[in-house]
């Protein structure tokens, strides 16, 4: 590209291959690319984008009990975001979060069915752990077969998720359907000691607290000790690390594991915290979201949190334009399109501009006086 | 048993080779992109996007081949999309393509919203062939098939020759296995991705419109129900092969299909487990073939998922 010059500057577009890191407006930019984009289909389809934004936006942070609501829809996309994520970080392409959430929902209610009238504290405790325990062994199995057997990990653990909600309809249809529903198809609602404890008035609830931790928990481990050394090592060059003599496939099924407990607790607290009871619509979709808050994470935890509030807000948001007649799956092309402009924009992280300032003597450049790097 | 019987068999036979149509094509299009070294992994999003557009369609004007057409040019717009991000972007394949689904997925509810239930105006007829009635027992199976059976036999078919037996072909599995090769041989890299990858598109938006056209009667919200990722699967254990993809297309469809009819046999049996059975299969048969091909080549295009960087090239 030829370069620019104004007022004595050279101002030229380089390439610096060996830039990994993507500023932080970049995403930003890319989301507000994602809107237009969004804002086109809606104008096709006959509808006021501003309109639909606004009144997005209204919803999910407008009132106090709308920005509850998005922290609500936060939780289950922090766990199951951070678990996705630690899986990205050593290509380990795990989408089967969904599959993972719904086993750990499950396993979280089956005790509630088999082991009623416990005390809170340990019907919780018993409740998470199982719902931990559930979702690595979905994992396991995506595990297995991607270390023994060489399956390709994204299709083995996609039909996973569609077994395990067909596992669910069953669960909800036939043998755990509460007899006294009017033929709901779910369980009974749970005893208020199975249930997580929340905010007055609102439905915000502990379950916000447990993903924090978790994500703080994760930063600590990554940081600090010798497995999260390893992760790192993993995550930069994989030969490197095999060369080194790591276990790789030891790794990666330790990974797997994590990744699909996380999500398995997100599955648990929803049940726990949200809907008080097992139906077919405790799943909308987290597990596939959860890739999107990753990416646009870039597999930070910090910046978990954050995009996960984001993606909330963006359900939220899909919820209250259903007044004015729109689908909430609007919601869904709006974080699809998020994703592909975050990833598409992240070439442009190999550029960067280089302004120079030309001595006026000798009309030839100085060496790089200062260099901005974009 | 009566299960077994020559009607009973023939009937199975046909559901299968129905329900293998839309998978054949959709597995033929992710044949093609792999050929070229794209992972395509946005399959299901853009068979429902084919299917959205076929469905509008065919409301709005009530011709099936015009359908047809715009759900091609769905598909392959999407495809577009993929190959931008993948090829000029130079994105992750993987992230790329699930990016596709789950926008399409999103899309294709929202557009498909606007329709409410209402019923395609128009469905692919069968392509009655009188003269097969005459053949006693494959020839009953052939003879009132629907169009779009026949149309992706053919593709299968043509996909076969140009791949295998033509020099453009030549070119796409040289560009699979060794891009930099190919480019020093004078092949335009990055144009025979672009091209694959949208043709390839445009087949599974073929499928989507086969299965709104054909197959499932009226839209609902994530009618592929997976169908897509299947293909992916098939894909791999057609081992890139387009004939191959044929038979394992229809293998895929009895066991879709025997799902349905076990359940009219067997009442008893809860019907959530005999749905499993494809996902199952697919699981299972993707071990079967890693196992069986544990350190040997499996046909994968040596390229595949690598993005190829021309100033890079060694």
């Amino acid at each position: 590209m030829r370069p620019l010059y104004i007022a004595g500057k050279k101002i030229s577009i380089e390439k610096d291959p060996i830039s990994t890191k993507t500023p932080w407006w970049m995403t930003v930019i890319a989301v507000v690319l994602a809107l237009v984009f969004c804002a086109g289909f809606m104008l096709l389809n006959g509808n006021n984008p501003i309109t639909v934004f606004s009144k997005m936006f209204s919803g999910a942070f407008g009132s106090l009990y709308g920005l509850s609501e998005t922290l609500l829809k936060a939780i289950p996309l922090m766990l199951c975001g951070l678990g996705v994520a630690i899986a990205y970080r050593i290509s380990v392409w795990n989408i089967g979060a969904e599959g993972q959430f719904v086993m750990g929902a499950i396993a979280a209610t089956s005790i509630t069915i088999y082991y009623p009238g416990m005390g809170a504290f340990s019907s919780i405790t018993l409740m998470l752990l199982a719902g931990f325990i559930a979702g690595a062994l979905w994992a396991l199995l995506v595990a297995i077969c991607r270390s023994y057997f060489d399956v390709n990990e994204v299709i083995c653990s996609l039909m996973l998720n569609y077994i395990a909600i067909l596992f669910l309809s069953f669960l909800v249809f036939e043998p755990w359907k509460d007899p006294n529903g009017f033929n709901f198809p779910g369980t009974a609602i749970f005893s208020s000691s199975q249930k997580l404890p929340a905010l007055d008035d609102l439905r915000l609830h502990l379950g916000f607290l447990i993903a924090l931790a978790a994500i703080l928990l994760y930063a600590v481990l990554v940081k600090f000790t010798h497995w999260g050394y390893q992760l790192r090592l993993l995550s930069a060059n994989a030969n490197a690390a095999r060369y080194a003599g790591m276990n790789v496939k030891r790794q990666i099924i330790i990974v797997l594991m994590i990744s699909g407990g996380l999500a398995g607790i997100a599955g648990m607290v929803e049940v726990s915290g949200v809907t008080h009871r097992l139906s077919q619509g405790v799943t909308s979709g987290y597990g596939y979201t959860a890739i999107i808050v990753a990416w646009l994470a870039r597999l930070n935890p910090i910046g978990i949190v954050i995009s996960s509030i984001l993606c909330g807000a963006v359900i939220v948001g899909g919820y209250s334009v259903q007044l004015i007649g729109l689908p909430a799956s609007m919601a869904l092309m709006i974080q699809g399109a998020i994703l592909f402009f975050v990833i598409g924009g992240e070439v442009f992280s190999q550029y960067r501009i280089r302004v120079e300032t030309i001595s006026p003597k000798k009309n030839e450049q100085t060496s790089s006086s200062k260099v901005e790097v974009l | 048993m009566e299960i077994f019987s020559m009607d009973i068999m023939q009937l199975l036979i046909i559901a299968s080779i129905s329900a293998a149509t839309p998978l054949l094509l959709a597995t033929l299009g992710g044949i093609l992109s792999e050929r070229a070294g794209i992972i395509n992994l946005g399959i299901e999003g853009m068979m429902l996007i084919g299917a959205v557009c076929a469905y509008i369609v065919s409301i709005y004007t009530d011709s099936e081949w015009l359908a047809i057409i715009f759900s091609l040019l769905g598909g392959s717009a999407l495809g577009a999309l993929l190959a931008f991000l993948c090829i000029t972007l130079r994105s992750n394949q993987i992230v790329a393509g699930l990016g596709i689904t789950l926008f399409a997925t999103g899309l294709s509810s929202y557009l498909g919203k606007s329709f409410g239930g209402s019923q395609p105006q128009t469905q692919i007829p069968n392509l009655d062939i009188p003269w097969l009635d005459n053949i006693p027992f494959f020839g009953e199976i052939f003879s009132h098939l629907n169009w779009m059976v026949w149309i992706s036999f053919f593709i299968a078919i043509v996909l076969y020759v140009a791949i295998f037996k033509t020099r453009w072909g030549l070119h796409l599995r040289a560009l699979g296995d060794g891009p930099a090769a190919a480019d020093n041989a004078g092949v335009n890299v990055y144009r025979y991705q672009y091209l694959m990858t949208i043709i390839g598109a445009a087949l599974c938006g073929l499928a989507g419109a086969t299965l709104i056209l054909v197959y499932t009667p009226s839209w609902n919200d994530g009618l592929t129900s997976g169908r897509g990722w299947i293909a992916v699967a098939l894909v791999i254990f057609s081992r890139w092969h387009p004939i191959n993809a044929i038979f394992c297309a229809i293998l895929f469809g009895l066991f879709e299909t025997l799902g349905f009819k076990v359940q009219l046999y067997y009442a008893d049996i809860p019907p959530y487990f005999l749905k499993m059975m494809p996902y199952l299969t697919t699981i299972v048969v993707l071990m079967w073939v890693g196992w069986r091909n544990k350190n040997k080549p499996n046909g994968q295009p040596i390229s595949l998922g690598k993005t190829y960087i021309r100033e890079q090239r060694g």
